[in-house]
């Protein structure tokens, strides 16, 4: 089991010169991204010593995220395979992370069967695995008692809990219970306030220049009202969070990548290791979107998150396509 | 507001064709698009209302005062409940809390 207490990753990336290189090879794969003034920009192509300076000062961890381990229509009849093709390039990445997040949907309708086929597959990486639940995690009929009983230990509230690796701290947020019924604003997540109480006394002691990770399932920014794609109480949250320099938001629930600045605060969704959702308001509901089978890993993937601990700033994310 | 355990709740995972229609009345409610059909239901006392999910994605059927509460309802799934007292009861899946059905039992 996880655990949570602070010094989790501690080992994070120590890299001679050549494991730098070889992750020079390996940036070739992606674009890293960073934020000045607000706005994105790619801080430089593939091999830029830049970059791989990136990858070699800091933590390096990975997110993956809505691996749906039970579903088995048409859109991905086998996500156990696909989640395993994910942990496999997790294993040959050049700069092994120092852990990975997994931001919830770990199965499709919360079976402990299904929790045990994600988690024989993920132990594959050898690596340990923060999670959070997605809204699938707690359909059982107890309400979330399932996950929570089994990757819920030593955490808060209904599951939510922070760690430091690396002198970056990490705020797991669960935002997938307390759903009011209703369409519009009223179909939101909610983070609830024994939770937000709790996140503004996490944060209190913290320093300013502290880089901080949000990670939660459902986006903290409002993607789409009309399909539940927002949060309806993340204002609060940030405005715990405002003071700090850099707050990165990993998101998961909507199988696709869209990102969003706001100030200090860089947001970003995540692919799903299982199958893709519509984008946006392109389909009369949300759901699994069933493509070609051949194209399917085009829009399943991984991310690296990369912190340079030397500078300030946000990380260099890299999202990876398991087509590629 | 508490309400007292009123209902016969049955099985999930069985098709609604499975449960023959016996003395009491049943109406079956589609889980269809993302949406509940019909999403409004008057309906007379000791009816048993079957919800069926023909979406791909998962579904819940859960009284907004937790009155009721399935299982998530994967696709052909289903889920019933005879209502024994008279009320007003709203509903919603908590997997897709945007989908909100309403049931009053006279």
């Amino acid at each position: 089991m996880t655990e949570r207490n602070g010094r989790n990753g501690a080992g994070a990336a120590k890299v001679d010169r050549r494991r730098m290189m070889q992750c020079m090879a390996w940036a070739g794969t992606g674009v890293l991204w960073a934020v000045s003034g607000g706005v994105p920009h790619t801080v430089g192509l593939i091999g830029d010593a830049e970059a791989a300076q990136n990858a070699a000062s800091g933590l390096h961890f990975v997110q993956i995220s809505d691996s749906h381990i039970g579903f088995k229509l048409p859109a991905n009849p086998d996500p156990v395979g696909t989640l395993g093709e994910t942990i496999a390039r997790i294993k040959k990445l050049p700069v092994e992370p120092a852990f990975l997040v997994h931001t919830g949907d770990i199965s499709h309708t919360s079976k402990e069967a299904q929790w045990d086929a994600a988690d024989q597959v993920i132990k594959g990486a050898n690596k340990q695995v923060f999670y959070i639940p997605g809204e699938h995690d707690v359909a059982d009929i107890d309400n979330g008692k399932a996950y929570l009983a089994r990757y819920g230990k030593g955490t808060h509230g209904r599951g939510w809990y922070s760690f430091d690796s690396a002198g970056v701290h990490f705020v797991a947020l669960v935002n997938v219970f307390n759903f009011n019924p209703g369409f519009k604003s009223n179909g939101l997540a909610v983070i609830g306030d024994e939770q937000l109480e709790w996140l503004e006394k996490d944060l209190a002691p913290r320093s300013a220049s502290t880089p901080i990770v949000v990670l939660a399932h459902l986006p903290l920014w409002t993607i789409y009202e009309p399909w539940g794609w927002g949060t309806a109480d993340a204002g609060r949250a940030f405005a715990h969070l405002k003071r700090f320099g850099s707050v990165t938001v990993l998101n998961g629930h909507i199988h696709q990548i869209i990102q969003k600045v706001e100030g200090n605060v860089t947001l970003h969704t995540a692919a799903s290791t299982a199958y893709p959702q519509p984008a946006p308001g392109s389909a009369p509901a949300p759901g699994p979107k069933t493509v070609p089978a051949d194209q399917l890993r085009q829009y399943l993937g991984l991310r690296n998150v990369d912190f340079a601990l030397s500078r300030q700033g946000p990380p260099a994310l890299t999202d990876s396509r398991l087509s590629a | 507001m508490a309400k007292l355990p009123l209902f016969a709740v049955l099985l999930a995972a069985a098709p609604a064709a499975a449960f023959p229609a016996g003395a009491a009345q049943s109406v079956t409610v589609k889980i269809h698009n993302m949406q509940f059909t019909p999403a409004t239901l008057t309906i007379a006392v000791g009816t048993k209302v079957i919800w069926i999910n023909e979406d791909t994605a998962p579904h819940t059927v859960t009284d907004r005062e937790r009155a009721f509460r399935s299982a998530a309802l994967d696709n052909q799934e289903s889920y019933s409940v005879t209502f024994r007292t008279p009320g007003d009861f709203t509903y919603y899946c908590t997997i897709h809390p945007m989908m909100v059905g309403r049931i009053t039992v006279r």
